[in-house]
């Protein structure tokens, strides 16, 4: 036992350099995750927030949440595959279909839905007596939205758009069966050559960047949300809107 | 070359002549479901009841099953293999792991949200600790229980497929073997028929509660 962590502390001493060393593999990791993020809530709030301040598409909404859940992430990827080959074969100026862009295409494929339907929900559940009396001031319905309904549903925005994170970090370790790099890489490899140390480190790796990335924008939500909106409490049992399944 | 039979892009052939080998891993993944749906159910109740009883537990209950949810499954049966192997251990620690949080959360809100001049009339009866719990606090629970469970259940077929690649995996070794060979086929197959099948589940479970908690149906009925 001791003898296997003195082996994985000294994987850590020795990996840490070059491509397939694990400061580029975190880097890959990030890119991937992060450009995921970026259209998800580019795309996810926007429309979470239009469809929430008209009040329609609730079915949709109901139906995109329950859809999600059971949709396993590793279809996800796997199915993102045999798609973006085709893509590729397509579009000029790409020339593969395999690594990064299937990875990226599951990961906003799996973001999208916690953070659209959260905004949906929180800018619905605005009570109408205030943006009522917001309409009474002669306010424009953009002004409504922006000044009244965002900043009041900020709170459960925010939290979906944490728990999407975290579930895209942990997804993109599934991107090495797509031929991407990523953290995931070394537990994948280690699954086929057996290699304990390997798949112990990668997953490590893993973990540590999955709880720092819960605890990043945790810290982010509490120094943006406003002190008179914070969620009562996390840990209470009201449910928010939308629990991300583990990926 | 692999490549060829992949021309089209879902073969119902393949399906046709492949069903007993659908039919064993539909079987497999509801046997790897249900396992760790009951072990989770078993240990959460444990837990819950504690966290019950002794207020202080709770938070650490709640820190440490979270800090599980956090983990990617991947990561985790990473973390099992070099202790446990490849094997369906792996698997299952992994998979009720990830119901515990869920399922505690709901026992505990269940149980505290009974109301509590129920309560009450139950001890004016002389009702002893134990059967106020089983027979009000447990029934009138239920249906936040339940959809604890139902929460449960759906994440937990969602990720038995990620078990293909510890060994196990029902429906997820379709998928894994289509992502091997780049054939659609498997890969739809094992990703609908996961989807279908906890559809299915959400169902059973949904007309479980139904036969459990007659007194909602005539209250429902009285609205």
């Amino acid at each position: 036992m001791i003898e296997f962590l003195a082996d994985v502390g000294s994987w850590f001493l020795d990996n840490w350099d070059g491509k397939a060393g694990y400061l580029n593999r975190t880097w890959e990791h990030l890119q991937v995750s992060g450009a995921a993020m970026l259209v998800a809530v580019g795309v996810g709030v926007p429309l979470g927030a239009y469809f929430g301040h008209t009040g329609k598409g609730g079915l949709v909404v109901v139906s995109i949440v329950n859809i999600g859940r059971a949709l396993p992430s590793f279809g996800i990827l796997a199915l993102s595959l045999p798609i973006t080959i085709e893509i590729a074969k397509v579009v000029p100026f790409i020339d593969s279909g395999l690594g990064f862009l299937p990875t990226w295409v599951a990961l906003v494929a799996l973001a999208l839905p916690p953070i659209f339907t959260n905004t949906y929900t929180a800018v619905r559940g605005v009570d109408p007596e205030t943006v009522e009396a917001a309409r009474g001031m002669g306010i424009t319905e953009w002004r409504v939205l922006r000044d009244i309904e965002l900043p009041i549903a900020s709170p459960v925005v925010l939290a979906g758009i944490r728990l999407s994170a975290v579930q895209v970090v942990a997804t993109a370790t599934l991107g090495a069966l797509v031929a991407y790099g990523g953290l995931g890489r070394y537990i994948i490899d280690g699954f086929s050559t057996q290699d304990d140390v390997q798949i112990f480190a990668g997953a490590l790796l893993v973990a540590a960047l999955s709880v720092l990335t819960e605890v990043t924008f945790a810290t982010v939500e509490r120094r943006v949300v406003p002190r008179g909106l914070r969620l009562a409490s996390e840990d209470e049992v009201s449910t928010p809107p939308v629990v991300a399944a583990p990926a | 070359m692999i490549l060829a039979q992949s021309d089209r892009f879902f073969r119902w052939d393949w399906v046709f002549s492949h069903l007993d080998d659908i039919w064993d891993k539909v079987v497999e993944h509801v046997v790897l479901t249900g396992l760790a749906l009951g072990f989770g159910l078993v240990i959460s109740l444990a837990l819950a009841l504690a966290g019950l009883r002794f207020r202080r537990t709770l938070g650490p209950i709640t820190w440490v099953t979270g800090t599980l949810y956090t983990i990617p499954s991947l990561a985790l049966f990473a973390f099992l293999v070099p202790i446990t192997g490849i094997s369906l251990l792996t698997a299952e620690i992994g998979l009720v792991s990830y119901t515990l949080l869920i399922l505690i959360r709901n026992i505990v809100a269940g149980i505290d949200g009974v109301d509590p001049g129920v309560k009450e009339a139950a001890i004016g009866m002389g009702y002893s600790r134990r059967r106020l719990f089983l027979e009000i606090e447990l029934p009138l629970a239920l249906p936040v229980i339940i959809a604890g469970i139902r929460i449960a259940a759906v994440t937990t077929v969602g990720l038995v497929t990620i078990t293909a690649l510890v060994g196990q995996g029902g429906l997820g070794f379709f998928i894994l073997n289509g992502l091997t060979r780049f054939f659609n086929t498997e890969i739809i197959i094992g990703t609908v028929l996961s989807v279908v099948l906890a559809v299915v589940i959400d169902a059973i479970l949904v007309a479980t509660e139904w036969v459990l908690t007659p007194w909602q149906r005539r209250k429902a009925a009285q609205a």
